[in-house]
């Protein structure tokens, strides 16, 4: 009987495990192997004739001022996206709340830009931000406000892509922060407008501290998606000007590009790494907050 | 939500002064304003949407104008026409279309295998599997495409269809959505089966799986959306053009030397962005529901 059912259970895993090993865990091993190569495109053909060369291309990777750049990049997406995402997904959620007709609608509405593709969303943005005849500029003129070419300036660029990406993330955060709010039991709430608390008295001292577990995925989804910026600059600047907008992700496929494979798949590995470890921090700092 | 019996008693330190609850329709009421504030962030959501769809019916000149017309002065479609019949984008319809029904058969299908197995039964290896799933839940495409790239050259699927497929047959989010799902169905149903002599994989089919038809859409659902947006693995595989899926097209076409054809990139976002919408516009309620379940539980 016991038999029978690890045998069955098998016959059902055993096409997922399959395809799972050779084509997802595989290769994550693979790719941090390579990483301590010499591996390049010439190689791809007898993979396992390349020399071992240690941590060598880590070390190339911190004494290169491009790496440099694009994790300096990677880290003001992460650090301008993520609390722009959260907050912008929050207030919408709590608004959603309030509102007792047309929710439903709302909510399909702000929800429309996540399933939209970011390569379609960012053509469309980079006419919309364009210098001359760009909308957002036609519309700074109304009040009188000459905008810059929001992409072909160092200082503006990036900022305007992460605009871009709240504006096409912030539904599924609020998606998910609605269902958190809808769990916030309506007695506390109207017990403590009763007791004279302010709007932002119930929401900072009841409804916060309640969606706690729910503010925590949202960071941790949040910032493995930021960490992994790509698209977005590809289609709209072509990481420029000057590499301003270049990512950590941009940077591995560029060097993929160049034949490279061990040294993109120690950038690559980096950036793992710091998914890993943000998802830990963020963790371990809510839990503590309790 | 343990917190929910310290709260009220914190709050009702002095219980004289508590007055008698307001109707709760009142105090909870929505200010208009809300309304109005609500309608104006929506219109600026959309916006993007409607530019992008009245652009494309803009002669080239005319999406260039600055400043720009507000209605097209002269309706065209010459545009898609140019995608159609010029370009190869019902070749790049198709690719994604291919890719994007296979991903999502396929993780509906081995996604509710193995979920049913780690929910329900007991296998040795079992915890096993759960951890390695769990694990690569945070792993970025970009650390998995150079040896993906390696492994598709050696046997001899770069440039293909199924290159772009299999990669993404079995992905971690599916197990957990359909291990959810199935962990929330009575063991009795099981165990009475047993009792009547069914086997265990004629439970699975013929018992659980029509059971899971709703957990099993929506993860058809999301699994397609992500596959037909999904954009480092085909730009990475796909080397020639008539292999190329819409996203990829669209990018290198941005990017390249038809960077400054505004109109006719804005119809190819179109062709992108429309086909998903309708879909998503229809299954909203399913998906919504898919999304929440994930976030929450």
């Amino acid at each position: 009987m016991r038999r029978q059912q690890a045998v069955a259970a098998w016959i059902l895993a055993l096409p997922f495990v399959a395809l799972f090993l050779l084509f997802t865990a595989g290769p994550v091993l693979a790719s941090l192997g390579m990483s301590f190569t010499d591996m390049r495109s010439t190689d791809v053909r007898g993979p396992l004739g390349v020399e071992f060369v240690g941590l060598q291309n880590y070390a190339d990777l911190i004494g290169d001022p491009l790496f440099r750049k694009v994790t300096v990049n990677t880290l003001l997406y992460l650090l301008l996206g993520v609390p722009l995402t959260m907050a912008v997904a929050l207030a919408v959620a709590v608004a959603l709340n309030r509102i007792t007709r047309l929710r439903g609608f709302f909510r399909v509405g702000y929800y429309l830009p996540v399933v939209t593709s970011i390569v379609a969303v960012s053509v469309v943005w980079k006419f919309l931000l364009r210098d001359r005849g760009g909308l957002l500029n036609v519309m700074l003129d109304w009040v009188g406000i000459n905008g810059p070419g929001y992409l072909d300036s160092t200082t503006w660029a990036l900022p305007s892509l992460v605009a871009m990406s709240v504006w096409r993330n912030f539904g599924t955060l609020m998606v998910v922060f609605l269902a958190g709010l809808q769990t916030v039991p309506r007695e506390i709430i109207e017990a403590a407008e009763a007791d004279g608390a302010s709007a932002w008295g119930r929401f900072r001292y009841i409804t916060l501290p309640m969606l706690r577990p729910t503010l925590l995925f949202g960071a941790v989804i949040t910032s493995i998606g930021y960490l992994q910026f790509f698209e977005e600059a590809f289609v709209m600047t072509k990481g420029g000007p000057l590499d301003s907008t270049k990512s950590v992700t941009f940077f591995a496929y560029e060097q993929f590009g160049y034949g490279n494979y061990a040294y993109a798949s120690a950038a690559a590995y980096l950036l793992f790494l710091a998914i890993v470890v943000l998802t830990f921090v963020q963790f371990r700092w809510l839990r503590d907050k309790d | 939500m343990t917190q929910t019996v310290e709260a009220p008693a914190s709050l009702s330190d002095e219980p004289v002064r508590r007055k008698p609850p307001k109707r709760a329709g009142r105090s909870l009421s929505t200010p208009r304003w809300l309304y109005g504030v609500m309608a104006v962030g929506l219109i600026v959501v959309v916006i993007p949407f409607i530019w992008m769809v009245v652009s494309s019916f803009k002669p080239e000149g005319e999406v260039r104008a600055v400043p720009p017309t507000w209605w097209p002065e002269n309706v065209t479609t010459e545009n898609y026409r140019h995608l159609f019949t010029q370009l190869d984008f019902p070749r790049y319809f198709l690719n994604s279309a291919i890719v994007a029904v296979a991903v999502a058969a396929g993780n509906m299908v081995f996604c509710s295998m193995l979920g049913y197995a780690l929910a329900k039964l007991d296998f040795p290896g079992k915890k096993v599997i759960f951890a390695l799933v769990l694990g690569t839940l945070m792993v970025p495409g970009v650390v998995t495409f150079v040896p993906l790239f390696v492994l598709t050259t050696n046997i001899g699927l770069t440039n293909t269809l199924p290159g772009m497929i299999l990669p993404f047959l079995a992905g971690p989010f599916g197990v957990f959505l359909m291990r959810q799902f199935v962990l929330s169905l009575p063991d009795e149903l099981i165990q009475a089966a047993r009792v009547d002599g069914a086997g265990e994989l004629r439970i699975f089919f013929s018992i659980i799986l029509p059971l899971c038809g709703p957990a099993v859409a929506t993860l058809g659902v999301l699994t397609f959306l992500t596959s037909w947006n999904n954009f480092l693995w085909p730009l990475v595989v796909a080397t020639s053009e008539d292999k190329y899926t819409l996203p990829v097209a669209l990018a290198l076409y941005a990017v390249g030397q038809n960077a400054t054809k505004y109109g006719l990139l804005l119809a190819g976002s179109v062709v992108v962005v429309i086909p998903v919408l309708a879909v998503f516009l229809v299954l909203q309620r399913r998906i919504m529901q898919g999304i929440a379940m994930t976030g929450i539980k």
